[in-house]
Order: C-alpha cells, then structure tokens, then sequence
C-alpha cells in the first residue's frame, strides 16, 4: 500500500544544504498501524510531511495506492490531500470559528463531497470517537482530548487510504492521551484503518502493531 | 460551506469587521452624498428658475447654462418687451459673492409680476438702493431677520429689508439698478425672462424670438430645466470621476491592510484548510468572498450614513440640497465592491502560495 524506496529529502538553510532524509525505505500494508520513533531531528517529521503530499521529496520513490509521489506536481499532492491521506496533528489544528460539526463538514466539503449523507462506516467512526452531542460545539469549549478526537473524526470522513498522526498526544495528559491512543488502535482493529502514527513516546508506540525507528534520516529498525 | 465559512470568520473579529464595513461604508457616503448635493443644487436650482412663472429665457449666445460670466446687452430689453406676443419681460443681472452665493438684480415690479409675488414672512419691498431681500433659507443660514446689517458684500453695507419665501430664482436679490451701478455694468444684464400673452403660443413666440436675435440664446424654461444636470456641467462630471476614482483606491486601501492583516492572523487556518486538500483556488474564493461581504454590509452602511449627511445638510447648512439618489445605490456598491476585490487580490494570493508546512508551523 505505501512502499517508500530510497527516499531523499534534502532543504535548503541558508548557504547549507540540510539532509533531512538519507535514504528511507519502508513498506506499510494496508490495515497496518505502525509507530516511527526517534529522537528529535531524526526525519520522522519530514517523513510525515512527504508521506502527507504537504512537501515534495528530493529523490528516491514513495508509492501510496500506486501513485508515485515523486512524479506528483503541487495540484496532484493537494488532490492527494483531500482524499488518500487523513492528519491527526500534535495542536489538533482546528478552525477555531466553527463547530465540531462544520470541522467535520468542511474537510468533506473541500474533498468535493458536497451533497448526501456521511455513510454508515463514518456514523460508526464519531460513536466509537464518542463525539454525539457535542457536534454544535465550537473547539474552545471543548478539553484537549475532545479536540483531538474530533481532529481524528475530521481525518476519516474522507475514507483516506492512511491516517497520518504526528505526536497525537504530544498536548495531552496521561488519561486523554490513554484515551486518544486507544481509539486509534479500535478504529485500526475495528474499521481497518490505515493508521502511521509519530512520535517519540515509547508508551504511545507501544499501542502501534509495528515499530520503525528512524535516526538521522534512516530507518534503523 | 464558504459561505458559513465566511460568516463565522467575520463574527469571529467583530471589530476588524466593523471598521472595515464602516470604511467601505465611508467611501460610499462620499459617492453619494457628492452625487445628491450635486443634483439636489441643480434640481434646487431648476426649480428656483421655474419659481419665475416665465415662459423663456433669452441669455447671451456665449452664456454657459449655468455661469454667469457672460452677460448680454441690456437694449434687449425694450426690445423683448414690445416684441409681438410677449406680455411681460424682466432683466435680471446675476453676481457671486462666494462659493454659494449671488446677487440677483431685480426689476422689483416687473419680477413680482411675472413670479407670482414675493410672499413676505417678515418685512417688506425694497425701501432704498441698500436694500436686501432674502429668502427663508439663506435668513436661517445667514441668522438674519427683516433690519439685519449684512456688511462686507461687494464692499458696501445692506440692510434686510425684507425676508421671503424660497423658490423665486434666487436667495438674494436687490435692485437691478444699483447692482447695474455697483458692478459697473449699466448696460448689461445676465438674463431676460419672458411670458407670453398667450401660453399655448410659446412655442411660436420662441420660433420668432430665436428668429430675430440669432446671436442670443432662446429657451424655454422647461429646456432650460432639462438642460441644468450633471451631464452638461463638465467640471462638476470631472469632479464626480475624481471623488469615484479616490473612492475606488479608499476602498482598495482598507480591504488590502484589512485582509493583509488577516491573512497573516490567520496562517495557520490557512494551513489547516491547505492539509485538508484545499486549492490555492478555494483559499482565494474564501478570501475574496469574505470581502464582498465585507463590501455589501459596507455598501449598505454607506446607503444608511447619506441619510445621516442629508440629516446633517439639512440641519447645518441648509443652502446645501442633498437628495437621495437610489438609482447610484448600485453604482456606489459597485465601486465600493471593485475596489475592495482588487485590494484583497494581493492578500488573496499571499494566503493561497503560502507553503503549508510553514503555514501549519506558525503561531
């Protein structure tokens, strides 16, 4: 489903060439739910943002669905964007003017799913996020772990072929963090969700199926 | 979903989009507020020239419609009054003293009865050569009452002597004759007005006016009335583009540093709507929604505040008719629209280039 070969990655700072990626190679199958740790500065962020169409790659190929990144121009990632790939941020990264509903709505409306209902798998997906009743809130009423599953609900209304999530849990403390990291794994057990998930947390990986560990720009496990 | 978009976004920073809608509302104002003064003093003025009862009016042939720097020989006079089929024929000599004001020089008699009669709310006809007759407006104005000492026009000392009611060709009148003498201008005056002795003849009595003094110009009041709008006054049209035009970059000014500002608040919306697939194309159609939005509860506002300048006008400077001018509404919107839109294509254009990751990083 997602087969990385050789990935490169390298920005510009400055006079300097920074190597972000040296080499990535990583296969993730459909159904998976797998955790990528390493220490700050690894390329695990990087690899989120390629693997997401949100930054193009140097050099190398990173297939999702058959679909080679690497050939992908700016219109193609962002059509990539809107249905193949749904992101779970660290800061939940909601539109703070509108409700839980219209989050939700916005992210359909964007992918092109303008007219109809949302389907059965969907209505299934916000019961297991326990979000019925809060629907007409606006994200300040809402606490951190409540943002952060309404941000997951946002990430699946579009059926995307993988969830990415970086540091799910970085703003939350132990319960929600509990809370958020176990409805990830339901929706991996119970829908077959996709799901690559970042972090640094040890204890969050530990809910992941499969680990990969990165240091400097390379799975080294 | 844009639509609620934009709406939640506006309700979001009251005060940001209050200022704008009132800036763009401003810019509205000035449109048509300039655009009523200016049809209200010229239909004011169109109906003050009715408010004779003349039937024509012979000016010279240079003379402007509206101007009256371009006098015509007084001889005309008796000639007009004996000419076959005029019963009455009243010269007139105009000067300003100002930017709103003027002097008519009346024949008092004969003007009186052609126009129907001066009606008086204080004082009476003219006792002396420094005698002034004002009309209602200009006396509230000018805070005058029938004994008032006006000093300083024309370097000479008048006294009221009487005050009338407005709608007679003039807010200020004195005797022909000695504004003749003031002005040196013995032999001329500014205009004739005329009525026939029979009123289903004017049109023949024009024909054989404009016959016999060809180098004159002959009109009929109501041509004369058709004739005083904006679009024969060419100054006052150049005048109206150049308020459009400072309206058009007003508007343009205030949406650019309004929506500039707002795209820089909102990076990291931007960044959000740009993760979930939105288009550079759907990021511009926000924005630019958001100010036409902005432009129409603007445009609206400066529809309501013209009540508040003609409120204003009529209150503090009564001389000053501002009328509304519905049939601008949509101009004045649409100006207010196309500045606005072309000030929120730069801001537009930054927010929809913005590189995501970057976006999503700001705080």
């Amino acid at each position: 489903m997602i087969d990385i070969r050789g990935l490169r990655k390298t920005y510009k700072q400055g006079d300097l060439d920074v190597h972000a990626l040296r080499g990535v190679d990583l296969k993730i199958d459909k159904g998976d739910f797998v955790a990528i740790v390493g220490p700050s500065g690894c390329g695990k962020s990087t690899l989120f943002n390629i693997l997401g169409g949100l930054t193009p790659p140097s050099g190398g190929t990173v297939a999702i669905d058959g679909r080679d990144l690497m050939t992908m121009s700016d219109s193609q990632r962002t059509e990539l964007r809107k249905k193949a790939v749904g992101f779970v941020f660290q800061k939940y990264n909601l539109l703070p003017t509108l409700t839980v509903a219209d989050n939700i709505e916005i992210a359909r409306h964007i992918a092109g799913n303008r007219h109809g209902e949302r389907d059965a798998w969907f209505e299934e997906s916000l019961q297991l996020l326990g979000l019925a009743g809060k629907m007409d809130r606006k994200p300040r009423a809402l606490s951190g772990g409540e943002q952060q599953r309404v941000a997951i609900a946002r990430a699946l209304v579009n059926h995307p072929a993988i969830l990415l999530a970086d540091e799910p849990t970085g703003n939350l403390d132990t319960e929600n963090s509990e809370v958020v990291l176990g409805l990830l794994r339901d929706l991996n057990e119970r829908t077959g969700q996709t799901i690559l998930m970042i972090t640094h947390n040890p204890e969050a990986a530990a809910y992941a199926h499969r680990i990969v560990r990165m240091r400097d720009g390379r799975v080294v496990d | 979903m844009i639509p609620r978009l934009v709406l939640e976004n506006l309700k979001h920073r009251p005060v940001r989009t209050a200022l704008s809608a009132v800036a763009i509302g401003l810019q509205v104002t000035m449109v048509l507020t300039l655009v009523g003064v200016s049809r209200g003093m010229l239909d004011e003025s169109a109906r003050r020239q009715r408010g004779t009862q003349a039937d024509i009016l012979v000016r010279d042939g240079g003379a402007a419609i509206i101007g009256f720097s371009v006098d015509m020989k007084a001889k005309y006079l008796p000639f007009i009054q004996k000419f076959p089929g005029v019963d009455l024929a009243t010269g007139t000599l105009v000067q300003p003293v100002g930017m709103l004001d003027a002097l008519t020089g009346i024949d008092y008699d004969s003007f009186n009865r052609m126009s129907g009669g001066f009606k008086f709310l204080e004082g009476g006809p003219f006792q002396g050569p420094d005698d002034l007759i004002v009309d209602d407006i200009y006396a509230r104005t000018k805070n005058l009452k029938a004994g008032s000492v006006i000093k300083g026009i024309l370097n000479k000392e008048w006294r009221v002597c009487g005050v009338v009611e407005s709608g007679k060709l003039s807010r200020v009148f004195v005797q022909l004759t000695v504004l003749q003498d003031l002005m040196g201008k013995s032999d001329k005056l500014t205009a004739v007005y005329v009525k026939g002795s029979n009123p289903k003849a004017t049109d023949a009595l024009l024909a054989a006016m404009r016959e016999k003094m060809p180098e004159n110009k002959v009109l009929t009041m109501e041509e004369l009335a058709s004739l005083i709008s904006v679009n024969n006054i060419p100054m006052l049209q150049t005048f109206i583009k150049v308020v459009i035009g400072l309206g058009v970059f007003i508007g343009f000014l205030v949406v650019f540093l309004s929506m500039y500002t707002a795209v820089l608040e909102r990076t990291r919306e931007i960044g959000i709507l740009k993760s979930l697939g939105a288009s550079p194309g759907y990021i511009l159609t926000i924005l630019l929604a958001e100010t036409a939005m902005l432009a129409a509860i603007g445009s609206l506002l400066g529809v309501l505040f013209t009540y508040g300048t003609q409120w204003i006008m009529h209150t503090f400077v009564p001389e000053m008719v501002q009328v509304t001018t519905p049939d601008w509404w949509p101009i004045a919107s649409g100006i207010a629209m196309s500045g606005s839109l072309i000030g929120a294509i730069y801001p537009g254009l930054k927010a929809a280039k913005q590189d995501t990751v970057e976006a999503l990083a700001y705080d």
